[in-house]
This record gives C-alpha cells, sequence and structure tokens, in this order.
C-alpha cells in the first residue's frame, strides 16, 4: 500500500510539475531492439509488432528523458507516454520493456535503482492511462548502456532515459 | 611466465560456455600451514621515520636447487622470485626503502640463520629480510621468513609455512605481512584477494566480467565469459563464495557464486531486480537492496538462503549497507532526504539515522575493518572520503574526475577504489593510504572496476 500511495503521489506530482527539464540537444539513436524483426524485403513497411512499427506510429517518441536525479514525468514525457498509450490501446496484442537509464554522474548502484525507478515512473503513466500492468515489463540498466558518448552535459541530458522496446 | 599465465587463461575463458556465463572456475583456497618457529619480541633499533627505514631482502637460499612446479629452473630461482614479491608488496606500496634480491649478495642457506652481519652493516639498509625455500618429498615447499635488526645484530621476528606450490606466492606475502606488521604495529595484509570487474569494449558496449586477484594483481582469472554484464562483485569473508550482479537472465540480480562447486544460485527467489550484495562480516548475512515498483530497500537474508527480512520501509532508494566489525550496525545509503546521504542502523534495522550532513552527497558507505571509519563516495564531487562512524571528521583523499566504490584492505590501512576516465569512460583501480598519501595505480590486464577486497586468506 505503500507503493500504491507513492504511485499516487508520482502521478499527481508528474501532472503538477512545470517541464523544467532541458530537452535534449538532439535526439539519441534510436536503441537496437531486442528483438529481431522479420527481415524487410525492402519496400514493404513496417509491420505491427516490430520495434520499427511502434517507433514509427509513436512519431519517435518512445524515449523520455529527465533531470538530473529525478524521475518525475514532466509534461514533454507526457505526451510522449499518451502518444505511447494510444499506440499500445490501439494494438493490444504488443507488449513493450521500458528500459530505465542513468547518465555516468552517479555511483554504479544507486543508477541501477535509479533507472528502476524512472522505468516504473513510466509504467505507472502508461498504467494510468488504462495500459494492463502486465504488458508492461520494467528493466534498469543503470549507467551501463550510455547511447552519448560525452562527458558533457548534453551527453548526459541523452542518457538519462526511459527507452520503450516492443518485446515480441 | 605470469603473463603467459595471464594470457591463457583468456584463451580458456574466451570459449563461449553452453548453458552459462562462468568460465573455469578458479582453485580453491588452500590453507597455509605455519610452521613451528615462534616470532621474537624486542625493541627496534630505528627510530625515524617508518618511510625511510632501509630493508635488504636478498633471494631466499635453499638447501639443494630441487624441482618444483612453482618455478621451471628450481627452488634456487624460486627464492629470489620470493623475495622479489616480499620486495614488490613493501615497495609498491610506499613502505621502508627497500631494496630487492636483483642488487643485494645472495645469502647461503646457512647464513638465513646466522646472518653475515658484517656484510649487511657496510650497506645503508637497517634491517634485514632473509629467508629459505626448501621442496618437501611430498612436493610441498617450506619457507622461512626472518626479520634481523642491523644494527643490533639481532633477530626481531620469524615465521615460516608450508604451501602446496601453487601457493608459493602466500608464502611470500606472509613474509611481507610478517615484516609489514612487526616494524609498523598494524595488521597484515598482503595476503588477500581482491574480486572485481574486468572491462573492455567501447563505452557503450562495454564488456564486463567478473575476476579475481591476488592483493598485488598475480593469479589473475576471469570467471565469467562476458555475455552477460556482471557487477559488484563480493567476496564472501572465508573466500568460498562470491556474490554479484548479472545480467545473465537479462534482469539485474544477485548470485552466489559457490567457487567450489561453480555453481551460482540466485541470492532470493523473486522476480524483482537484486542490487548491492554485502556479507555480514562473519559470512553468516548477507544484505540486498531490491526493488518493488521502482521502490529500493534494504534486505537481510541467511548465507544459506531461506526468507528475507525487510531492514528499511521507507519511499526512496535504501541500497548498499556494510555492517560494523562487530555485526552490530549497518551503515547504508538512503535518498530519503532527497539526496544520496549516508544512515546507520542497528543490524536489525532499528533506529535509522543520517549522519552525513556535510552539503555533498554521500554514497557507498563501506565501514573499516578496524571500525573506526567509514568510506565513502562523496557523489558530488566524486572522490573518495572517509569519516568518523558519527559522521564527523570528514577527510577527502583523491580528486580524479570520477572515483567511486571505496573497499578497504584486510587491515583498514589502505582503501582501494575505481577511477573512471573523463569522456572515454575507460576504468581503472587505484589505493590510496587512510592517510590519502600514496596514491597509485594497481595494475589489472584490462580496465578494471568495482574492487572488493578479501579479509586475511584463512
Amino acid at each position: 500500500m505503500n507503493r500504491a500511495f507513492t504511485t499516487v503521489l508520482l502521478v499527481s506530482a508528474a501532472a503538477l510539475s512545470a517541464c523544467k527539464k532541458e530537452p535534449p540537444a538532439s535526439l539519441p539513436p534510436e536503441p537496437e531492439p531486442t528483438v529481431t524483426s522479420t527481415p524487410n524485403t525492402g519496400s514493404t513497411a513496417p509491420v505491427p509488432g516490430t520495434q520499427e512499427h511502434f517507433v514509427q506510429g509513436v512519431n519517435g517518441q518512445n524515449v523520455i528523458y529527465f533531470d538530473t536525479d529525478r524521475y518525475n514525468i514532466d509534461s514533454a514525457d507526457a505526451a510522449a507516454l499518451q502518444t505511447q498509450a494510444q499506440y499500445l490501446s490501439r494494438y493490444p496484442q504488443v507488449n513493450i520493456t521500458i528500459e530505465g537509464h542513468a547518465d555516468e554522474r552517479g555511483t554504479r548502484e544507486y543508477n541501477l535503482a535509479l533507472g528502476e525507478r524512472r522505468a516504473n515512473a513510466a509504467k505507472n503513466y502508461l498504467v494510468g492511462l488504462g495500459i494492463a500492468a502486465g504488458r508492461i515489463n520494467v528493466v534498469s540498466y543503470g549507467k551501463e548502456r550510455p547511447v552519448a558518448l560525452g562527458s558533457n552535459e548534453a551527453a548526459w541530458a541523452q542518457n538519462r532515459r526511459a527507452v520503450s522496446v516492443v518485446i515480441n | 611466465m605470469k603473463k603467459t599465465l595471464i594470457a591463457l587463461l583468456m584463451m580458456s575463458a574466451a570459449t563461449p560456455a553452453l548453458a552459462q556465463d562462468l568460465g573455469q572456475k578458479p582453485p580453491e583456497a588452500t590453507p597455509v600451514v605455519t610452521t613451528e618457529e615462534e616470532g621474537l619480541s624486542g625493541s627496534v633499533s630505528f627510530e625515524g621515520n617508518l618511510e625511510d627505514l632501509g630493508i635488504a631482502i636478498p633471494g631466499f637460499a635453499t638447501d639443494r636447487n630441487a624441482q618444483t612446479p612453482a618455478n621451471t629452473s628450481g627452488t634456487a630461482a624460486l627464492g629470489k622470485e620470493l623475495a622479489q614479491v616480499v620486495y614488490n608488496d613493501l615497495k609498491n606500496n610506499g613502505l621502508f626503502k627497500p631494496t630487492g634480491p636483483g642488487s643485494l649478495p645472495q645469502p647461503s642457506y646457512g647464513e638465513i640463520t646466522a646472518p653475515s652481519w658484517g656484510t649487511w652493516s657496510s650497506r645503508s639498509s637497517e634491517m634485514l629480510v632473509q629467508g629459505y625455500v626448501r621442496a618437501g618429498a611430498d612436493g610441498r615447499l617450506t619457507v622461512g621468513c626472518y626479520l634481523y635488526d642491523v644494527a643490533l645484530n639481532k633477530e626481531l621476528a620469524r615465521a615460516g609455512w608450508v604451501v602446496p606450490p601453487v601457493d608459493w606466492r602466500r608464502a611470500a606475502h606472509k613474509c611481507a605481512d610478517l615484516v609489514y606488521s612487526r616494524l609498523s604495529g598494524e595488521s597484515p595484509f598482503f595476503d588477500s584477494r581482491i574480486a572485481y570487474i574486468a572491462e573492455t569494449g567501447p563505452k557503450d558496449n562495454r564488456v564486463k566480467r567478473l575476476a579475481i586477484m591476488d592483493s598485488d594483481g598475480a593469479n589473475h582469472r576471469f570467471i565469467t565469459n562476458g555475455r552477460a554484464t556482471a557487477l559488484t562483485p563480493r567476496y564472501s569473508p572465508d573466500y568460498r563464495k562470491l556474490l554479484y550482479l548479472s545480467y545473465i537472465d537479462g534482469n539485474p540480480r544477485i548470485y552466489s557464486y559457490d567457487i567450489g562447486t561453480g555453481r551460482q544460485t540466485l541470492i532470493t527467489e523473486s522476480r524483482n531486480p537484486t542490487f548491492a550484495p554485502r556479507w555480514s562480516p562473519d559470512g553468516r548475512w548477507v544484505l540486498y537492496s531490491m526493488a518493488v515498483g521502482g521502490n529500493t530497500d534494504i534486505y537481510r537474508v541467511s548465507a544459506e538462503g531461506g526468507a528475507s527480512v525487510r531492514l528499511t520501509d521507507g519511499p526512496g532508494i535504501d541500497i548498499g549497507g556494510s555492517y560494523s566489525p562487530d555485526g552490530r550496525q549497518i551503515v547504508f545509503e538512503s535518498d530519503r532526504s532527497g539526496s544520496q546521504q549516508c544512515y546507520v542502523m542497528n543490524a536489525d534495522g532499528s533506529n535509522q539515522r543520517r549522519i552525513s550532513f556535510g552539503g555533498s552527497r554521500c554514497a557507498t558507505p563501506e565501514w573499516s575493518p578496524r571500525g573506526d571509519q567509514i568510506a565513502f563516495t562523496n557523489a558530488s564531487s566524486f572522490n573518495i572520503a572517509v569519516m568518523n562512524p558519527n559522521g564527523g571528521g570528514v577527510r577527502t583523499l583523491t580528486n580524479g574526475w570520477q572515483d567511486e566504490a571505496p573497499t578497504w584492505a584486510p587491515n583498514g590501512r589502505v582503501i582501494q577504489f575505481f577511477r573512471t576516465e573523463r569522456n572515454s569512460g575507460r576504468t581503472a583501480l587505484y589505493q590510496v593510504d587512510l592517510t590519502g598519501q600514496n596514491l597509485r595505480r594497481l595494475a589489472t590486464p584490462v580496465d578494471a572496476s568495482d574492487p572488493a577486497w578479501g579479509p586475511i586468506l584463512p
């Protein structure tokens, strides 16, 4: 019940919070899909159930970003997650894993827990929008899988993220 | 020879295992038998600073040059190697002013217990370490170690050990420990091992493998093959098990790896991710941190398995945990106040109180084996620091771009940690004395992080 309470706080905090977050200067490259999608013969459009189709369906908004040490869902994140929720409602056979990540400027163990907290914040928001919790898996990579390789604010902003990935 | 050994190990470990990530299993620790030589006590003639104390360490002598698996050239060559290991232990840790066997005359076997005082008093060394090595009929080696005060023409300490040939370096480390302890008054620390994470590959695709080595970096072994990311190992106090985090099933979970059987098991049967494993000083308990719905708390479970007890229950990230040497208290990290800070609680989870108030973030606290200090990562400046168990007397010991994860030498005099390089993300192990002096890098075959220094070997 403690957890439920936290969740409620989280969602309401997210609804209230102003967008103080600096958006990343450039979008990081898409993560590699964790599933091997069916080989594309060339001209065919992405098939529902593939990461490619999902990313296209949410207009590339399968990644949300966080401030340093924070895990709240701000307005930009909320918009992205609403798009994801629409997609997931439309394709009820599609399940996702949300990968939580942290930047390198944190201790390893804390960052694992922080990535878990971020991924759960995203999951809880989707559940709040009506997506069944059982369709959303969560995994934290802490600071182990950066997409931006520099050691500067712009790179760290790109690495503090939660990435939604289609499970097959 | 060491290099060849490491190369061979790397090749064999690179062969993919079928079902698991585990490679060749490391040898079990064999006990070292101490022989009857009794240590003597008495005062030392030298009265200056210990770092100015000259110590001559000539090659150890042998009664006859016997064949041994420990050295292809026999026990005579092994004697020189033994002295070299003793010399390197002292030299690399900035202890005393040692002179190694390469630039000293070789004493005869008979001179080991009756030093040629004239030879040594004409040199600038105040102390003399002599030793011998004998191969027994059963192949085991007997190594004797003697410490003499040259000015007083007097023996200060002696000890002997019987070791299997594979453990010959342990006899040398025990000799270095004898010399260090006798002259400094501190507890020994050389005869110990380190578990850590070996890192290779580019920053966005690091391969991270569980690895172990002796305190001086020798006898290096990879334990996992690198197919699954491995993180944050901890040696059990008896060196029979390793706790570490693995992504082997796709999720971060703590496993207990049994060195004897080569098998590993989950520390707790739960679908939730687990992090930050820690042993109790007596090895009977394990602390781990588990995230449930994004909220991380610290739990305790018997090392034999069974039901877990949750020790923290507040909202926020409560993680890590390091027992005081008497096992009664635990220092841990929590962001319940809004940022990472260090807290102390009783071993049953009661009486939780914050101890860090310095204005910086306090992370990865580790209680000293001596009990009087807590090392931690200043997670604002990313330096290693120490404080009293009440949070006072903070002293910063390092100033790298990013230093984290301190671990104590068995005697609480040296702190090891890892340093990350800006931009490249490359990592390496470093050590620094409790005084903040003598910062040095510990050489590893590849990049290295997450060190965990075990106690003196059984």
